[in-house]
């Protein structure tokens, strides 16, 4: 097993070397959000009244505010809650698309056709407004962005899910254990859900980057997450608009984080989608993109 | 292939009531706080009581009959409600604010279109080269940039080393075309730009598919030139598909509409919308939602319809 994650590694290095630069920064990333207390100089709520909107300087390396908060501690700490959540609303995605796509094709029939039904009608929704009438009604808040993204994400993707375990129920390997008598359960454990691994990491791939700018989007708009929370898409929001002609660097560095974290998470991301399943070669697949 | 126009068209009717539901309960069943919040917000412009606010709301009665109603209030008396804070029917505010946001959608397709065609068949004819490489990642580097974040930057930028920033005046179109068109450039610009990547990558796909295809090589064995060849036998095949793309970006594009035009002060109905549910006007969000599904829905089954008659193969079966 380890002598595989480690030719696989090689493998991508020598194959994708842009989608291995992709993975290295997303790591980075995730380590900086890690240690972001102890990496960011001052606290990200920290108010300075005597270093608003002060340009770049040894004690503020890219500056401060209109509050005189430090915008690289904010910046550092804007990593930690893209990346939380990013890969929390990402992992709901995948459960949800599994329960809802697994059992609608799985058990298939009449509820099959009920439920894919439901998710045409989700599908016609354009996302950002049913996810902002949610958060409007759900109010600002970290857990609820990341529920309703999780679950709004997971819907159309269930789709992917469905035609996956619909494709193994084809198979003989699938009939075989239905004649003879298998447990669903041990069916579901041993045939389906190895064979359904490959859809579910594209979901995840694909899911990430589109979180990440649904909730800077849901945050600039004013109904993602709270004002005090500092998170990319918040940083650049009405709020600060006004002092950004002032400043304008106030509104470089969130945008250009955005940018740089989902192109990584995209190009890492189409790297090892095509060493794991070079069925889903061509890029085409991308365009589920977009919540 | 009338099963198959049968078929599709019946589907749409689960699938709108379903999405009418979802609209529906999205705002019936806003919990009790909120309400006590609204009322709040109203009180000091108009003085609600908290039975008057649910008496609006329709909230008064059980959940199946204000479905009931507000169904009938649509298909029979065509109406949406009224705005709790303005007292105007929401179809009308909607009116006000279509053709903005139309206006704004359409030249961003235009636009999106008018990039991507280009620059995909150029890609895919040119598989490799330095050209495909250089699209494919402006294309990838698209998708990953925020647009709002495009959009603030083209606000501040200018405006700080040229003086020059876009027009944030809305003139409408029956007034005055080219000043509307002004207006509205710039902010379809950065929509079309951002829909241009994924369109492009879709379109290089299908050319790379239909240029492996044994008809493309007779008729490159036959002697015909490049252009022939590109322009007759493969984009018209290639571009079936991307059709359904349009179809399937609408979703994307009404999602940036409501951002842009927050950012360039577009009386569109993303405003409104946005307006809307900072005021609590929950009757508004509900017409808003409806509005857009139902289109994304009807354009959909527009496309899904015209497939047939793009691609002849499929009227045999």
């Amino acid at each position: 097993m380890n002598d595989r994650g480690a030719s696989f590694f090689v493998r991508l290095w020598r194959e994708r070397p842009v989608g291995a630069v992709g993975g290295i920064i997303v790591l980075i990333l995730i380590l900086v959000s890690i240690f972001a207390d102890v990496l960011a100089p001052y606290r990200p709520r920290e108010v300075n009244l005597p270093d608003i909107l002060q340009g770049p300087s040894a004690a503020h390396l890219l500056g401060a505010d209109h509050l005189g908060r430090d915008v690289l501690s904010r910046l550092i700490h804007g990593a930690r809650i893209s990346i939380f959540v990013g890969f929390a609303a990402t992992t709901l995605n995948v459960v949800v698309a599994g329960l809802i796509g697994g059992t609608s094709g799985f058990l298939g029939g009449k509820l099959d056709l009920v439920v894919q039904r439901f998710v045409d009608a989700w599908m016609s929704f354009p996302g950002l407004l049913l996810l902002l009438t949610v958060m409007s009604i759900t109010g600002r808040g970290i857990l609820q962005l990341i529920v309703v993204l999780g679950i709004a994400g997971g819907i159309p993707a269930s789709r992917v899910v469905r035609g996956a375990v619909l494709g193994v129920k084809e198979n003989a390997y699938f009939q075989a254990a239905e004649v003879i008598g298998s447990a669903t359960w041990k069916t579901l454990v041993r045939h389906v859900l190895p064979n359904i691994a490959a859809p579910i990491i594209v979901i995840f791939s694909i899911n990430i980057g589109a979180v990440i700018i649904t909730e800077a989007s849901l945050s600039f708009l004013g109904f993602g997450l709270p004002l005090q929370v500092p998170s990319w898409g918040g940083m650049l929001s009405r709020e600060g608009r006004q002092y950004m002609e002032m400043a304008p660097r106030l509104a470089l560095w969130p945008g250009l984080c955005l940018t740089i974290v989902v192109y990584s998470l995209n190009m890492f991301g189409d790297a090892v989608r095509d060493l794991l399943d070079p069925r889903l070669r061509g890029g085409g697949g991308r365009l589920g993109a977009g919540s | 292939m009338r099963a198959y126009v049968i078929r599709r068209v019946l589907l749409v009717i689960p699938t709108l009531f379903i999405l009418t539901m979802v609209v529906f309960l999205s705002v019936s069943l806003i919990p009790g706080d909120i309400i006590d919040a609204m009322g709040a917000d109203l009180q000091d412009q108009r003085g609600f009581d908290r039975a008057a606010l649910e008496r609006r709301l329709g909230l008064d009665v059980p959940v199946p009959v204000q479905y009931g109603r507000w169904i009938g209030g649509i298909f029979l008396r065509g109406t949406l409600g009224e705005s709790l804070w303005s007292d105007s029917p929401v179809e009308e505010l909607l009116r006000g604010g279509l053709p903005v946001t139309l206006g704004l959608g359409f030249l961003a397709i235009v636009i999106g279109l008018a990039i991507a065609l280009p620059v995909g068949i150029f890609s895919a004819i040119r598989q490799g080269t330095f050209t495909d490489y250089a699209g494919r990642s402006v294309a990838i580097i698209g998708l990953a940039t925020p647009n709002f974040w495009i959009a603030v930057m083209v606000l501040l930028y200018p405006a700080i080393w040229w003086g020059w920033s876009p027009p944030l005046q809305w003139v409408p179109f029956t007034d005055d075309p080219l000043g509307n068109l002004g207006v509205l450039i710039i902010p379809s610009l950065i929509l079309g730009t951002y829909l241009s990547a994924s369109t492009m990558r879709m379109i290089r796909t299908t050319m790379l598919e239909v240029l492996r295809q044994d008809y493309v090589r007779t008729a490159w064995s036959k002697g015909l030139r490049e252009r022939a060849v590109v322009m007759g036998h493969v984009v018209k095949n290639a571009l079936i598909p991307v059709v359904s793309l349009v179809g399937l970006q609408l979703p994307i594009l009404v999602g940036g509409s409501v951002i842009i035009e927050n950012i360039f002060n577009l009386p569109g109905v993303g405003r409104l919308m946005v307006d809307a549910l900072g005021r609590r006007d929950y009757p508004v969000v509900s017409g808003v939602n409806l509005m857009f599904a139902t289109g994304v829905m009807a354009i959909n089954l527009a496309t899904d319809l015209m497939y047939p008659y793009l691609d002849p193969r499929l009227r045999y079966e």
